[in-house]
């Protein structure tokens, strides 16, 4: 594998496993507020013991995502350093102001979450655990700020003096419609993972007639949190987001195996199986109307088939070339007069023109054939796209109805009475996962071949480096992530399993104490 | 609102703030840890030494993930050929990191004394190997860095992990151990107590007398080893980035410019050299809070002294002299600056403000009985 190789594979690894560890983190942060907000507004220590219990797998958790995390900011620097010099002026503000805003308060009130029981009043010890959670979700926002930016580059210009992409508006990058969706989406995702690994713990203990009194509670916070979640994670879905910028477009194409533009409203591929060679997809099936619907929230307006979409980029590459060409003349010096203006003019399809370096050595004169090259890989393969969308949706409407029919239960309060529930509930652990990993692989494989959507492609991004010294921290990082996520499996089965009674959380007279509550027979 | 210049110069002193912030935090963690094996007579003495910062430490390391931000943020060009740049050392320094924040969590979890001990090895890498790196980071730094830029900023870098492991380097690399290490004892005079307090009170004073030495020795063998950089032609302070386009010279005795010029900055090194020594004084006499302030101000004094010496550049090219990074020509844009600026001027008062708060909460000391008394809620 060539170095370009190499380092997405570097990028995806790290990015990937840090994955496993954030939603978690998001979501539970939460449920751990809500539960000890219970604890204080009525005074039952069960809900305390819930917080610390749940707490303790929270923090399990946490370290292995400060650990991968710390990873993700310095990738950048060493295995993208052109990208970091390309377009640090935009991209670098987002992470700082994370750090700064989010991940200060967040890592100090950890502490604080963890040794300040006996030391903070109730009401200050429930303020830091809000203030946690908050800030967990602000260090999202910020991240997926930089993200949307990626996916679709607003409010910045190329500077031909400093040859890097320069802030023009600030506002117009936090403001990013696709970082916005981003955004509440992924929190979202993130907040069913908590409810579902909470959900699906406390079914275990239920189905196994331990920790009932504690369990329960768990099942009916989760459940309630996880529906709602769940709600909004499919209404809030990243869709809204696809009819903006080419990248969108493209990925938006690709998901959907829409081999050429059909008139709106466009049918939804249920099920198929997508032939890149005949570019055409075998056996679909197919919903009319309803990707349209999903995607363009109308009926008139047609979703861009792949065909269309590289004649459009043929087109931008040639222009590409003009402006590759007239960057070189005005970056050396030997400008002729009307290059300014004329370099105005195609100034936004230069991204187009880098894109053609990676089959010519010389752009502006390259070859119909290299063209050709370009225009192939300005989309995506298709199959992988397709089918992780379809696996994250799948995995979106399983644990709708999950959450559904626990949060009935729930309000019966019975959960206990339906074992098939509870396994249906144990089984769905996975699923959560599955549907980040499968939504970051589509949002970000679907953006190849781009590293800044329509502007830096991928190869050029990398840094300076041989392959063997990526291949070289790719393995070393391979096999001690592997080992941390083996351990970290671990610690939470392990804890899981003891529950909270073997983890010294509760006391022996905690089901005495407050007695399960009976359903009511007039409901 | 501040023109370009003015704004660059700011975020210079900015970034040392960041540094210093590091050291003075995130430093006496390391440090600690890098003692656990060598202070901490067993399990309890040595869980007393990890609580005694178990509530700070994450808190503590994002002084470093932010320094890190605001590098990619303000100095983009410095971020890209750094990291890329010492590639090997940043990716020991970063596998060294990622064993920490397990180390803390899981250590005390399971009983067994195996997984512990195993947990306490990988405490004290994880924080005396970036302890030493960044050292000889800001040692290569000093000497100039091999690389060069094409026609569009491209970097090429000439060199690997073993030619920044050369002795000025590795004397840098050094003195920032010790003095995370003398840092750590002087935090755990803070928090501990008996054999476990003396203990440390021995090593640290030993330590900072070190740091002192290494300190004076290097600032020698700055002066009379190793070739400064100038810049000898204008650079617009208040243009863009024209990072190849000026011209500097290197020259024996460079890195004393500054100095001749400005006699009085004399007074850092030297007061980085007073802090360390009172610093060991203080320790001796059981002056704790004393002890912990003036390694402190020696830290600062350290990073402010490399700063000034290097002023304006922040990455000096052995390669090719003229594309060294100074703190003028390789920041961001002046819009991304300023809006950088306010954003701090905003959340460093309130970091500032809660971190002192969390360590008012946590305040006092730690003994083995309190670990006893807490076995399960603790690290």
């Amino acid at each position: 594998m060539d170095i370009v190789e190499l380092s997405r594979l570097q990028f995806a690894f790290t990015a990937m496993v840090h994955f496993l560890f954030v939603p978690l983190t998001l979501g539970l942060s939460i449920l751990l507020a809500i539960m000890e907000s219970v604890y204080v507004m009525t005074g039952k220590t069960i809900y305390r013991q819930m917080t610390k219990f749940w707490g303790k797998l929270f923090g399990i958790n946490f370290a292995l995502g400060v650990t991968t995390g710390i990873a993700m900011e310095f990738q950048f620097g060493t295995n993208w350093s052109y990208y970091s010099h390309y377009v640090g002026d935009i991209f670098g503000a987002p992470l700082a102001i994370e750090a700064l805003m989010a991940f200060f308060l967040e890592s100090t009130l950890v502490g604080l979450f963890f040794f300040g029981w006996d030391r903070l009043s109730k009401e200050k010890h429930l303020a830091v655990t809000w203030l946690m959670a908050l800030a967990t979700n602000m260090s999202a926002l910020w991240i997926l700020v930089a993200n949307g930016w990626m996916q679709h580059p607003v409010g910045s210009e190329l500077n031909l003096a400093t040859m890097r992409m320069e802030l023009v508006s600030f506002a117009e990058v936090l403001l990013n419609p696709v970082a916005q969706v981003k955004f509440v989406h992924t929190v979202s995702a993130g907040y069913v993972t908590g409810a579902v690994f909470v959900l699906a713990i406390s079914s275990w203990y239920l189905l196994k007639g331990r920790e009932v009194a504690f369990a329960r509670r768990s099942f009916a916070i989760a459940s309630a949190f996880g529906l709602a979640s769940a709600l909004s994670v499919i209404v809030l879905g990243d869709e809204s987001g696809y009819e903006l910028g080419d990248v969108q477009k493209v990925k938006l194409a690709a998901i959907e195996a829409e081999w050429q533009t059909h008139p709106a409203p466009a049918a939804f591929t249920l099920f198929g199986l997508p032939n890149e060679s005949k570019q055409h997809t075998d056996f679909a099936i197919r919903i009319p109307g309803v990707m349209g619907l999903i995607a363009t929230r109308s009926l008139d307006t047609e979703v861009m088939g792949i065909r269309e979409l590289k004649e459009e980029h043929r087109e931008r590459i040639v222009n590409g070339q003009e402006a590759y060409a007239l960057m070189q003349r005005l970056r050396s010096g030997e400008e002729r007069d009307g290059d300014q203006a004329r370099f105005e003019a195609v100034r936004s399809d230069l991204g187009y023109g880098l894109l053609l370096s990676a089959y010519s050595d010389d752009v502006a004169n390259a070859t119909t054939a290299e063209i050709n090259q370009a225009v192939e890989a300005s989309i995506p393969k298709v199959w992988p796209l397709f089918w992780s969308f379809r696996a994250m949706v799948a995995a979106g409407f399983s644990m709708l109805l999950l959450f559904a029919l626990a949060f009935w239960h729930s309000v019966r309060r019975q959960p206990e009475k339906s074992p098939w529930l509870l396994r249906f509930a144990l089984f769905s652990l996975p699923l959560p996962w599955i549907a980040s990993e499968a939504g970051w692989f589509v949002a970000e494989y679907g953006r190849q071949p781009w590293a800044i959507g329509e502007i830096l492609p991928v190869h050029l991004a990398i840094s300076s480096l041989t392959s063997e010294q990526v291949l070289t921290t790719l393995i070393a990082i391979g096999i001690l992530y592997t080992t941390f996520v083996i351990i970290e499996m671990w610690l939470m089965q392990h804890f899981a399993r003891k529950g909270p009674s073997g983890s010294g959380y509760l006391d022996e007279e905690t089901d005495a104490d407050y007695p399960l509550p009976t359903p009511t027979r007039e409901a | 609102m501040m023109d370009y210049e003015t704004l660059r110069f700011v975020w210079w002193v900015l970034i040392g703030v960041l540094l210093i912030g590091f050291a003075v935090t995130d430093g006496f963690d390391m440090g600690v840890a890098t003692l656990l094996k060598i202070v901490g007579h067993g399990d309890e003495e040595r869980r007393v030494m990890i609580n005694s910062m178990a509530p700070h430490w994450d808190g503590n390391q994002v002084w470093l993930v932010t320094a890190g931000g605001a590098l990619f943020a303000a100095w983009p060009p410095v971020y890209a050929a750094a990291f890329n740049g010492f590639y090997f050392a940043l990716m020991l320094t970063l596998f060294a990191l990622f064993l920490r924040p397990l180390a803390f969590d899981y250590r005390s979890k399971l009983e067994n004394s195996t997984w512990r001990s195993r947990w306490d090895w990988g405490l004290t890498i994880g924080s005396a190997v970036p302890a030493l790196i960044f050292g000889v980071a800001f040692g290569n730094l000093l000497q100039g860095v091999p690389f060069q830029f094409d026609d569009y900023l491209r970097l090429e870098y000439q060199g690997g992990l073993l030619g920044l492991l050369n002795p000025f380097a590795l004397l840098a690399g050094l003195l920032s151990l010790l003095m995370f290490v003398t840092h750590g004892a002087a935090w755990l005079q803070l928090k501990t107590e008996g054999e476990l307090r003396s203990r440390s009170a021995a090593i640290g004073s030993l330590t900072a007398l070190v740091c002192a030495a290494l300190f004076v020795l290097g600032g020698v063998w700055l002066l009379l080893g190793i070739d400064g950089y100038q810049v000898t032609s204008v650079i617009d302070t208040q243009g863009y980035n024209d990072t190849t386009g000026k011209v500097v010279a290197v020259s024996a005795g460079g890195w004393m410019t500054n100095y001749s010029r400005f006699p009085l900055l004399w007074l850092l090194p030297v007061l980085g050299v007073l802090g360390f020594v009172l610093c060991a004084l203080t320790m001796k006499l059981g002056r704790h809070a004393l002890a912990f302030t003036s390694s402190a101000v020696a830290m600062a004094m350290v990073v402010v002294t490399t700063g000034v010496t290097m002023f304006p550049f922040v990455m000096p090219s052995s390669l090719n002299p003229n594309h060294s990074l100074t703190m003028w020509d390789a920041t961001a844009s002046e819009l991304t600056l300023k809006i950088m600026f306010v954003v701090v001027c905003i959340f460093v008062p309130l970091i500032l403000l809660y971190t002192a708060w969390s360590y008012w909460v946590m305040r006092g000391r730690l003994n083995e009985q309190f670990i006893r008394d807490n076995d399960k809620a603790l690290y």
